[in-house]
């Protein structure tokens, strides 16, 4: 089993609008393969995939006036 | 006579590493001066009414009392800090600075209405990164870094003050977005030492307080209005509505400056200085949104008026300190008070090439 038993469940927090907060460190994998990693304590997952910092939110789903 | 507390071990002793005393911009901000060096006493409380409360000599003045609880100056008995006169003195100071924000700050209803204006991005805006990104060339940019060195060299240490004052969820969230600040536990990713590294890429002096003399009342105030809601317990909600502004506008104005860093070719750490906070900076906007606002005001909701007003108070001294600087750019001055030396390492790069 790759994930110990004992390790707490991760928590990701979801919402309508903006990024998924997912607790830190992550390694993400892109479509092409690779991955980028970050050790922040939260880290923010872009949903809209507006961001020029892909995966990562740069407020980019932010409404504009 | 001179009122004076001394700590009890020893009779007299003073910092001599720390940054040297700022030269006085009008009589408060010398009498202070004077006072920190032993030299003289302090004026009455009175006389601060005398002198306006956006000017400079306010806001030297309130500067120097508040950078004792920092890092304090050369030659000056670290003990000053809780001496009562100059704190009977700061306490006048800082009611005509309150009393000035509080006038001059729109305030919005409600948090919620505060916060989503924050959260709207202009399509046409035109603040000071709008125009750095642009029609910034090397010498705005150092001016700028110039500027903004008084609080990027203690970045997140007015605010560590607010940790005692909350609970919960409020001081869960701060500690964490505090400890990302403060480099995660890594001193080379301290965001105060990253900003050091943009300033050696700027050709600047990274030394603590180098840029006090040459840095406008404009951002001083800025500064001084962190120390304000970051030593008075009872203005916690404004801290936190401060944090909150500066942590929600970061990014995107972040994003401007990496750009106008890169387009300029002012250096990898000039850029990702500027990198890092559109990233982390997007990430410190959820935690203390939901976090540090939504856990104060679980637990003290009548702090929600005071969380408004630190927000639009934060909007209001930015939009100062943009004022002053794009009237300075805009008619090709120099918006310092002392010019900056020249970058050694790039002029002889320019003479040599
Ligand atoms: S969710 Fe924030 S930029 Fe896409
Ligand atoms: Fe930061
Ligand atoms: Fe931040």
């Amino acid at each position: 089993m790759p994930n110990s038993p004992s390790d707490t469940p991760r928590r990701i927090t979801v919402q309508r609008q903006g990024p998924l907060l997912v607790e830190g460190p992550v390694e993400i994998e892109l479509e092409d393969g690779s991955t980028v990693a970050s050790d922040r304590f939260r880290v923010a997952l872009c949903t809209c995939r507006r961001s020029r910092r892909f995966p990562w939110c740069d407020t980019s789903h932010r409404a504009r006036r | 006579m001179r009122e004076t507390f001394r700590g009890t071990r020893h009779p007299m002793h003073t910092d001599r590493e720390e940054p040297s005393l700022p030269s006085p911009r009008g009589p408060l901000s010398a009498a202070v001066r004077d006072h920190l060096r032993g030299t003289g006493p302090l004026p009455r409380p009175e006389a601060t009414a005398s002198v306006p409360a956006w000017g400079d000599d306010l806001q030297l003045a309130l500067y120097q009392c508040y950078e004792l609880h920092y890092r304090g100056f050369a030659g000056v008995d670290p003990e000053l800090e809780w001496d009562p006169g100059l704190l009977r003195f700061r306490a006048a100071l800082e009611e005509r600075f309150l009393a000035a924000l509080r006038a001059g700050t729109r305030v919005h209803d409600t948090v919620e209405d505060a916060v989503a204006d924050l959260l709207v991005e202009p399509v046409d805006g035109t603040g000071v990164s709008h125009f750095l990104r642009d029609k910034g060339e090397l010498w705005h940019l150092r001016e700028y870094a110039a500027q903004r060195s008084l609080y990027h060299l203690k970045e997140a240490d007015p605010h560590a003050w607010v940790l005692p004052r909350l609970w919960g969820r409020a001081k869960a969230g701060m500690a964490a977005v505090e400890f990302d600040e403060y480099g995660g536990g890594r001193a080379d990713r301290v965001h105060a030492r990253l900003f050091a590294d943009l300033m050696t890429d700027l050709g600047l002096d990274t030394t603590y307080g180098r840029y006090l003399d040459a840095a406008s009342a404009e951002t001083l105030a800025t500064v001084n209005m962190m120390s304000l809601f970051g030593l008075h317990r009872s203005l916690r909600g404004a801290l936190v509505g401060h944090f909150a502004a500066v942590e929600i506008t970061s990014s995107p104005g972040s994003r401007r400056l990496a750009e106008a860093m890169r387009r300029t070719g002012a250096g990898p750490a000039a850029e990702h200085f500027y990198d890092e906070h559109v990233e982390a900076d997007a990430v410190h906007e959820q935690v203390v949104r939901h976090e540090v606002i939504g856990g104060l005001l679980e637990e003290e909701p009548h702090l929600a008026p005071d969380v408004v007003f630190g927000i639009d108070a934060t909007g209001h001294v930015e939009d100062l300190l943009a004022a002053r600087l794009l009237t300075e750019w805009r008619a090709g001055r120099s918006s310092l008070r002392a010019p900056l030396e020249e970058d050694a390492v790039r002029e002889s790069a320019a003479h040599t090439s």
